[in-house]
């Protein structure tokens, strides 16, 4: 599994090779609770870095979601349709959202270590 | 307690309904594939029957006319019985819209003098009473903008909303084909003027605002960001949804707001939403002016007229002129309070929501420091080590006769209870809310199993939110049709 990385939007992002990985964190997931809907983009559209990729509403809220990194959108996780609560279930696996094709450099994004201070901060 | 629909008590041996002849011929020549093939299926019932199921639906709701409903942001203040009796007089109720001017005249005085006086309150020039609610008004708003802009043969694609704004007016802004841009809120729940002046740009067409702000505190940089707003070429919006705490003491229109929308169902006391319909007028200052919707209602020498000449006009927004009605018990609501009687509505307002606030502020935790305008954001945080959360909270209120305070919203307060008390409730009904809430958390701590299956003791329980937002039942089908 390739490394994740993260935005202080609760996004995350996993590259392997030129193709990105896009989720919701599990911070964001425990923070929406049950996910209901899911709006994502169609194969084949590009997206400048932390534009709006889509959207994700649960029982208390819908927001928006960022896209970390620049790229076309090359596939849309389709088992979300019928199956939104795997966002919740599973944010990082079977929960992912999005692959993109990378465009460009890539923008400074927080590791591991660095999001989880910054949730530690937002809960102090 | 539940009710059976009507098509489920149906009695197939009673006659049903005798309908009235249709009045019309019924060949009207329509293509034979639309044409009914055997009648339509309604319920058979006496009449008895039917009378008994609406009373019961009418006493298993839950209104203003019967319990204290402080959902925060949308002022479920008291609908005056004497706004009903104005809507319907005679001469209302029985004019035709297609009537010529000059058999509408009161009409149409009505209209005008409605607003010259919402004008005055809020400190606009002109205004217009078409959108049919507070969501239209915005789109009304943010269209006129979008003309002044293109007609200056600029091309703005950007609208900054605030974090804590109503979901509305991204949407709005959206379905005008903008480009939504959110600024921050400060540690003290305010717009952070620091990010602001970051997002500020050519781009930007308008910045839209409420003030009070959504957490009740009132925008203290207000004219500090009308004035960058303005520096840029861009438009200031305001939206109505918290006027209630302004009237008479300070005006949008001073501030440096361009474009007002007001909500008639929350400030002005006309029902709100099924017992509505809602009117979101809006006013605009003299640049903005020439694109109102058409038509006007003009003045001149005494008669009144409507002025369809309008040529730089973003056109109707709504059929006629606006929900009529409703704009009758608005002004009926004006005329019987009075400057004064406004004045001092929005400072009993501020008041009553003081003295919940500090009510509250024991139990419950009240994040951002007071004192607040006409209504204030709890979180219900404090709760969580028992496992109860701000729904367990609204679900006991409801239990205990009040409706519940807006949950989950503004979506920066984690565990959100948005409470608007109003100036209509007395002492007594604001301290038996505080009651009611020091009792739900207290057995948060002791007993939240009990919060958990809140409520018992109303026509439905605790409904499963997540299975009806992820397998929603649209239609009613008969029992053998599933």
């Amino acid at each position: 599994m390739p490394k994740r990385f993260y935005t202080e939007t609760h996004e995350w992002v996993a590259l392997d090779g030129e193709v990105a990985t896009i989720g919701i964190t599990d911070y964001a997931q425990a923070k929406l609770g049950d996910v209901v809907f899911l709006d994502l983009p169609q194969p084949g559209r590009e997206l400048a870095a932390g534009e709006v990729l889509g959207a994700v509403e649960s029982v208390k809220a819908a927001s928006d979601i960022y896209t970390p990194v620049a790229g076309t959108v090359v596939e849309v996780n389709q088992d979300l349709t019928s199956a939104p609560e795997k966002v919740n279930q599973d944010p990082y696996g079977d929960g992912w959202l999005v692959k993109l094709r990378v465009a460009g450099a890539l923008p400074e994004l927080l590791d591991e270590e660095r999001y989880g201070a910054l949730i530690r901060e937002a809960e102090a | 307690m539940t009710e059976a629909l009507l098509f489920e008590k149906t009695q197939p041996d009673l006659a049903g309904p005798r309908l009235p002849a249709a009045g019309v011929d019924a060949d009207l020549g329509l293509p034979q594939h639309l044409l009914r093939r055997r009648p339509p299926e309604l319920p058979r019932l006496s009449e008895p029957t039917i009378m008994r199921h609406y009373s019961r639906l009418a006493s298993m709701n839950f209104s203003i006319s019967e319990e204290f409903y402080p959902l925060g942001s949308c002022t479920m203040k008291y609908n005056p019985v004497a706004n009903e009796w104005a809507a319907r007089l005679e001469g209302f109720v029985s004019l035709h819209p297609y009537q010529d001017e000059e058999s509408m005249q009161g009409a149409l005085e009505l209209l005008w003098r409605l607003e010259r006086a919402l004008c005055a309150i809020v400190g606009v020039d002109r205004m217009t009473l078409q959108p049919a609610a507070g969501a239209h008004g915005e789109w009304t708003a943010l269209r006129m903008i979008q003309a002044y802009h293109r007609e200056r043969g600029e091309d703005r694609d950007e609208v900054i909303v605030p974090d804590s704004a109503h979901g509305t007016n991204p949407a709005s802004a959206t379905l005008c084909g903008y480009r939504v841009v959110e600024v921050r809120s400060g540690t003290d729940g305010r717009v952070d003027v620091g990010d602001l002046e970051s997002k500020l740009s050519p781009r930007v067409a308008a910045l839209m605002l409420t003030n009070p702000n959504t957490l009740g505190l009132f925008e203290r940089q207000i004219v500090e960001m009308a004035e960058m707003v303005h520096a840029t070429g861009a438009k200031l919006y305001y939206d109505g949804a918290n006027l209630n705490a302004l009237m008479g003491i300070c005006r949008p229109g001073d501030m440096g707001f361009d474009a007002v929308h007001l909500n008639l169902h929350k400030t002005f006391t006309t029902p709100h939403g099924g017992g509505g319909p809602g009117a979101g007028p809006v006013g605009v200052k003299a640049d903005l002016v020439p694109y109102l919707p058409r038509p006007t209602v003009e003045r001149q020498d005494g008669r009144f007229r409507l002025d369809y000449d309008r040529p730089r006009s973003i056109g109707r927004v709504r059929s006629f002129y606006g929900n009529f009605g409703v704009l009758v018990r608005a002004f009926a609501y004006i005329l019987a309070m009075g400057g004064d009687g406004l004045t001092q509505a929005s400072r009993d307002a501020v008041l009553a929501a003081n003295y919940l606030r500090r009510q509250v502020a024991g139990p419950l935790e009240v994040p951002h420091p007071g004192p607040c305008m006409h209504e204030f954001v709890a979180s219900a945080t404090t709760l969580a080590q028992g496992g109860v959360r701000a729904t367990d909270l609204a679900k006991g209120l409801l239990e205990r006769g009040f409706y519940a305070p807006t949950v989950y919203f503004p979506l920066i307060v984690p565990e959100a209870v948005m409470v608007e008390p109003t100036e209509t409730e007395t002492r007594a009904t604001l301290d038996a809310f505080a009651a009611a809430v020091r009792e739900i958390v207290d057995l948060a701590h002791r007993d939240p199993e009990q919060l958990h299956r809140a409520p018992t003791r109303l026509p439905v329980g605790r409904l499963d939110e997540v299975a009806a937002a992820r397998h929603p039942v649209l239609r009613w089908r008969p029992p053998d049709d599933r």
